[in-house]
């Protein structure tokens, strides 16, 4: 009986999990397809591979995707970091209205955002373009670093920074050496949503932009009407870069700690010897 | 730490500039005419009654039935594999979770890209039934092709809140349930379902408002001619060019989506509540 229901959830999680990753799959399969085919497997071939090194456009996309991504998580990263740690000390109204303001980008539709950004734009007359698309990723993506940052902040011990600073720290050196350590998981958390919102928009993005500049969600969106391998090629490049981020994000920090455990008991060991 | 208290100052600014002055402009554009030019703009409530013509408002119903129905589905097959998750150790967990968010971090606009290849005419599945002897059916461009997307975009935001509410459970209550006579179903409903209502109505708010929204899986696996609101809004600010009807759908979604929320953080509170 019991083994029958492990059977079950197992069949079950298979089956979901193919419907996850089978489109993952065959796109990363057919990338390697000799022919233009998106259904008959022809051959092995590092064909479309060549074929977007060689698409300026695609590579153009690539290197604006990849940019905005790493400037809009290292600006909204600071600037969600410093707001949230500014926060927990303000006068209760101003602190509700500003964390309200901040939820309007995370609760709207992305829709609702962009319009509104892209009517802004037009209405100073700002020529859209690369800098209205890292704007409006810093726009969207400091709200999730705030987020994020700021329980860490409000479980901080405040005689912490003032011991710092009664032996002498200057405010600057508090909030490198005591307050930003101690809220570091909060950070890297809000880090890795900034840089996956970022990554991952489309929306936004497609509003703001104009003159050309284009990422790889635009590009892959005016290209539906014609299939075409190379689009594969750049999944496939993409998926197997996140899976190795994955893989080292989630490796390394066990290995470290086991590291950890291991120094340390060897050290009880000294320890114990030594007694 | 209260020195740090001007650090605010620098976001309060950029909020108040790209985020709420943005929002008043969508307003403003919705109560008025005349498009860009603020010189003469004229107040007006017809951008809300052009609404209520029968075209939009078939839009709107459109998007609504859609969303309920991927909702749906996605609670069911959702609550199944979350449920299902949880029968194994907490560290096989770990994994199947990470397992279900990975796609999550790929481009969405790719993984839907990569349905098109499976479901179109002479796509893969296609190919398969014709290789079986069966007859090929037509898939792309209708409400399965989207709802199919729908589902595999969405299905995360619900397996994740559900197994959360799933995996803090006190164990003991479904023996206790068992000890005390209850047959399965009734563990099911009355003791397992209950204590993950909190995940339930996340994951039921997220998916559905991110379903009646959205725009880019419709067009991509729904072809043109498929509308939802997301799309009149679109058509509106691309290629229409009416700026003013297009807040206004805008301002109604904003305001529709944004009660939602507010009401299923009351619910959760009052379920907490109860609990205690």
């Amino acid at each position: 009986m019991k083994k029958k229901k492990r059977i079950f959830s197992i069949v079950y999680i298979a089956v979901c999990f193919l419907f996850f990753y089978v489109p993952i799959l065959v796109t990363m399969v057919f990338s390697f397809n000799e022919s233009k085919s998106l259904t008959h497997f022809t051959g092995f071939s590092m064909r479309w591979y060549e074929q977007l090194v060689n698409d300026s456009e695609i590579m153009s996309a690539v290197y604006v995707s990849v940019s905005i991504a790493v400037l809009a998580t290292v600006i909204s990263t600071i600037l969600g970091t410093l707001t949230a740690i500014g926060l927990s000390k303000q006068r209760r109204i101003l602190k509700e209205s500003i964390l309200n303001v901040n939820n309007l980008p995370i609760m709207n539709p992305d829709i609702v955002t962009a319009i509104g950004l892209m009517i802004l734009f037009s209405s100073m007359h700002i020529t859209k373009g690369y800098i209205t698309m890292l704007m409006a990723h810093v726009i969207f993506c400091t709200p999730y670093v705030i987020t994020s940052v700021y329980p860490k902040v409000r479980k901080l011990d405040d005689s912490l920074a003032n011991a710092a600073m009664d032996l002498g720290a200057t405010p600057f050196q508090t909030l490198v050496k005591v307050i930003i350590p101690c809220i570091k998981p909060g950070i890297y958390a809000g880090i890795l949503l900034a840089f996956t919102m970022s990554f991952d928009d489309f929306v936004i993005s497609y509003f703001v932009t104009g003159n050309g500049v284009q990422n790889i969600s635009i590009i892959v969106y005016n290209m539906t009407k014609r299939t075409n391998p190379t689009i594969n090629a750049l999944s496939t490049i993409v998926i197997l870069v996140i899976l190795i981020a994955l893989v080292l994000g989630n490796v390394i920090p066990a290995v470290v700690t086991r590291r950890k455990k291991k120094k340390l008991s060897r050290l009880e060991v000294q320890q114990n010897t030594a007694e | 730490m209260k020195h740090f208290k001007s650090l605010v100052r620098p976001y309060i600014l950029w909020s108040f500039l790209l985020i709420v002055i943005p929002l008043v402009l969508i307003v403003l554009y919705s109560v008025t005419t005349g498009g860009n030019s603020l010189v003469n703009i004229q107040f007006t409530f017809d951008n809300f009654k052009k609404i209520a013509e029968p075209i939009y408002l078939q839009v709107f119903a459109r998007s609504f039935k859609l969303g309920i129905i991927t909702t749906g589905i996605c609670l069911v097959v959702g609550y199944l594999l979350a449920y299902q998750i949880t029968r194994f150790s907490e560290k096989v967990q770990g994994l199947l979770i990470l397992a279900v968010t990975v796609p999550m971090w790929i481009n969405t606009l790719l993984r839907t890209y990569a349905w098109i290849s499976l479901l179109s005419d002479n796509g893969i599945i296609n190919s398969i039934l014709t290789a079986i002897g069966l007859d090929p059916v037509t898939m792309m461009y209708t409400d399965f092709s989207v709802i199919i997307g729908l589902v595999c975009d969405l299905l995360p935001f619900m397996v994740i809140p559900i197994h959360t509410s799933l995996a803090k459970m006190d164990k003991s209550l479904i023996e206790a349930s068992y000890d005390l006579g209850a047959h399965k179903w009734q563990t099911f409903w009355k003791v397992i379902f209950k204590m993950s209502i909190p995940g339930v109505i996340n994951g039921i708010t997220m998916v559905f408002l991110l379903a009646i929204s959205t725009f880019v899986i419709p067009k991509l696996l729904g072809g043109g001619q498929y509308v939802l609101i997301g799309n009149l809004i679109e058509e509106q600010f691309v290629s229409v060019g009416d700026w003013n009807f297009g807040s206004a759908i805008s301002l109604i979604l904003a305001v529709v989506i944004l009660i939602m929320i507010r009401v299923t953080k009351k619910m959760e509170k009052m379920e907490g509540g109860s609990e205690q």
